[in-house]
């Protein structure tokens, strides 16, 4: 009763992990590349909000200096993952890319396909 | 010159940056490479003065946009990240002047100058990392490096390079967003990302977050031991240096996984080693196992791949495990030997990849069968990588002999006869993978396929018998290098809790 | 031509006003939500949206393959050279402060110029990366 309780308070990690394990289980899991891509994604996600939860402040508005509010969000976390959101979206443009190179070269984006025809030659 | 001195910490990234948008910008295969090669010459000198600076009077510290740490990014360098920033410029200047030839031969013209730009984005990356004293800044600049490392993997002549190149971003993607929520759940506890800041933070965080404080302590490790390709993490990386072009592969095996080595390190010992003691955790015991698997597994695998780069590349995870074997004995010997590892790899790893290199340019091919008797046909080439094979077994009298001597010194200080007679048991089995490419290239009788080969231009050559010297240099002077990682092994056991 | 003269038209009409747009959230960035990544991807929306309805070499006549791809090193050398001209003012680099009279200005006029480099970099990279996936298999 107890554990379920923390769980509970801790909702917000209790939906990074679950996203986090998503996310993983599909890169493993799935042997079509563009979906490897997805779930990358989805783990990338996941540390989004592990770091922007956080950053809420009950009551604060935007962290834009002004003399009618005195309780502010705490905007770090959110410059943080905006850089991190950037490098994701770079990783996942370039993945892409990637899988479009690979479906010319080897005519699919099924990882068990392309390993037969790698053994065929 | 007295008004560069301050900003050499700053100069050691942003100039190959602007290197590399300059390559961008020229577009033309030669003046990418001329640019590319004015930036590599001078990252050692501006590396080399911070060196000399931090061994003269000690750490120096940087602070990006005059904001003073910890609220601005704080460019901090101490013995530990001048020797490594040294290791990384230095292997970069050396082997430049190979590239020209080789990537020529690689990669099509079209290409050339994005190849020397991704190459120089990725040096940015790797010196960022070394140098950067904010735990979130790392990060980015380890994606830069990694991001750029995809692009290097994915130029080179074969499919599978494409392959190798998605397998790796996966892998790495991962890696990297495991240590990023690593930091997050540190900057949670600490609210603190500098990270001689989050040190001095954790400690007082111990008695309330302990679960946090581990659950960041695997994250960072785990996301970090993908990078740096330990055992069984290690998957990637054999594809990624076998399909790379060349020259790519000697640069990144010298440089880019002893860097994430260092970020460990770092993590370890100057940010949780000094909070928490973490000789109570099982950390190192864990480290310590898979060292041992990867020295025993990778060689085996070594011994019976039929391709030299990749036979190479598990050799590469081998000697991965002795680096970490000695982070993971926490004593003085056992650290000193890891970090001279480091040093004594990389410059033994590019010149056996650069060898490799050299055999792909004159006979365009790889494979072990086809390269009977190729010591009599390129004997200069040949030579250079039997000095750094030899080096590879820790032959007395070649660096690695140093390595190993420091790693046998530190198990016997915690008393494991196991673990020395295991270093020497599994040195033999590089003899064996060595010894066999030596049996292959001087003993046989040149086969037709490479009768018309012989050793490569000097701008090649020169590079790879420079490497090969250093080889034996530093088994004979360990001033530079043992005696550097000593005292940053002993900086780093002192702050420890 | 006759089925799509409702899209093309609303392009024509709407291209402007996504430019406008761009700009209003770019220089907006300082007092509310904005700045130049989000400024960077809906001036490359607009790029894209002329593409679709017109076709690539409509785009093409606008932003050239070469210029989208020299504008990428553009916008960081924007960026990395304003953190240099604090270095070259005897600061550290990335300090605004001594960029303009005053600390307060120079930090503007920074933040001003930086965003603007990733007003360029966002823009051409979008617009080249959406070059590059469409130009495939053609």
């Amino acid at each position: 009763m107890e554990t379920l309780a923390t769980a509970l308070g801790h909702y917000n990690y209790v939906i990074t992990i679950f996203l986090m394990m998503i996310g993983l289980y599909i890169v493993v899991v799935r042997g079509n590349m563009v979906k490897k891509l997805v779930g990358l994604s989805i783990f990338q996600t996941s540390v989004y909000l592990l770091y922007i939860a956080p950053g809420k402040i009950i009551g604060g508005t935007a962290p834009i200096i002004d003399p009618a509010f005195k309780v502010y969000s705490n905007p770090l976390p959110h410059v943080l993952i905006l850089t991190a959101i950037v490098v994701g979206v770079a990783t996942l443009a370039l993945g892409l890319a990637l899988v479009v190179r690979i479906n010319e070269a080897y005519g699919t984006i099924e990882e068990d396909e392309i390993f037969e025809r790698d053994r065929e030659t | 010159m007295s008004a560069v001195w301050p900003h050499l910490p700053i100069l050691q990234v942003i100039i190959p940056l602007f290197g590399a948008l300059l390559a961008g910008f020229a577009r033309r295969s030669g003046a990418a490479f001329a640019i590319t090669l004015v930036v590599s010459w001078l990252m050692p000198l501006c590396a080399g003065a911070m060196l000399w600076q931090v061994l003269a009077s000690g750490p120096i510290s940087y602070h990006l946009g005059s904001w003073p740490p910890p609220w601005g990014i704080e460019y901090r360098v101490d013995v530990l990240n001048a020797f490594v920033l040294m290791l990384v410029s230095t292997i970069g200047a050396v082997i430049m002047p190979f590239a020209r030839r080789s990537v020529a031969f690689e990669i099509e013209e079209g290409q050339r100058a994005w190849f020397y730009c991704m190459y120089l984005l990725c040096l940015t990356g790797l010196l960022g990392v070394t140098i950067t004293g904010d735990a979130f800044n790392a990060f980015v600049f380890l994606e830069i490096s990694s991001l750029s490392t995809y692009v290097l993997i994915a130029l080179g002549r074969d499919r599978r390079a494409l392959l190798a190149a998605f397998q790796y971003l996966i892998m790495g993607t991962i890696g990297a967003t495991l240590y990023v929520a690593g930091v997050g759940l540190l900057y949670l506890v600490t609210g603190s990302l500098n990270m001689v800041d989050i040190a001095a933070r954790l400690g007082p965080a111990w008695a309330d977050n302990s679960r946090a404080i581990i659950a960041a302590l695997a994250f960072v490790t785990v996301g970090v031991s993908l990078k740096l390709a330990l055992f069984p993490l290690h998957a990637w990386l054999p594809n990624a240096y076998a399909y790379a072009p060349s020259w790519a592969t000697a640069f990144l095996s010298a440089t880019a996984t002893k860097v994430a080595i260092y970020l460990l390190v770092r993590f370890l010992f100057s940010i949780f080693g000094v909070a928490i003691d973490f000789r109570a955790l099982p950390v190192a015991a864990i480290v310590v196992a898979l060292s041992l698997a990867a020295m025993f597994v990778a060689s085996l695998i070594a011994v019976f791949q039929s391709n030299l780069s990749r036979m190479l590349a598990y050799s590469s995870v081998a000697q991965i495990g002795y680096i970490t074997l000695g982070i993971g004995f926490v004593n003085l010997a056992g650290l000193t030997g890891g970090l001279v590892h480091i040093v004594n790899h990389a410059l033994m790893k590019a010149a056996l990849f650069l060898a490799v290199g050299a055999i792909f340019f004159r006979v365009r091919t790889v494979r072990l069968s086809e390269l009977a008797g190729i010591g009599r046909k390129m004997p200069i080439t040949m030579a250079a990588f039997t000095v750094a094979g030899f080096g590879l077994v820790g032959t007395p009298g070649t660096s690695g002999f140093i390595s190993k001597w420091y790693l046998a010194l530190g198990a016997l200080e915690k008393g494991w006869w196991v673990v020395v007679f295991l270093i020497v048991a599994s040195s033999l089995i590089a003899l064996v993978y060595v010894g066999r490419v030596l049996e292959l290239a001087w003993l046989r009788e040149p086969s037709d396929a490479i009768k018309d080969a012989n050793d490569p231009p000097l701008s090649m050559l020169l590079p790879l018998v420079l490497l090969a010297a250093a080889t034996i240099y530093f088994g004979l002077d360990t001033e530079w290098t043992a005696g550097i990682a000593s005292m940053a092994a002993k900086d780093l056991l002192g702050g420890l809790r | 031509m006759s089925l799509d003269l409702i899209l093309r038209v609303g392009t024509k009409l709407i291209l402007p006003f996504i430019l406008l747009f761009a700009l209003y959230v770019q220089f907006h960035g300082d007092y509310g939500p904005g700045g130049g990544f989000q400024a960077g991807v809906i001036a490359a929306s607009a790029i894209i949206l002329l593409s679709i309805t017109f076709g690539l070499e409509a785009a093409h006549r606008i932003a050239p393959q070469s210029l989208v791809e020299r504008m990428i090193p553009l916008g960081v050398l924007i960026y990395a050279g304003t953190g240099v001209a604090g270095l070259l003012m005897g600061k550290n680099y990335l300090d605004y402060s001594v960029l303009a009279h005053d600390a307060v200005h120079g930090h503007e006029l920074g933040i001003f110029l930086v965003e603007a480099g990733v007003l360029i970099t966002v823009a051409s990279t979008m617009t080249a990366l959406f070059y590059a996936f469409a130009e495939r298999g053609r």
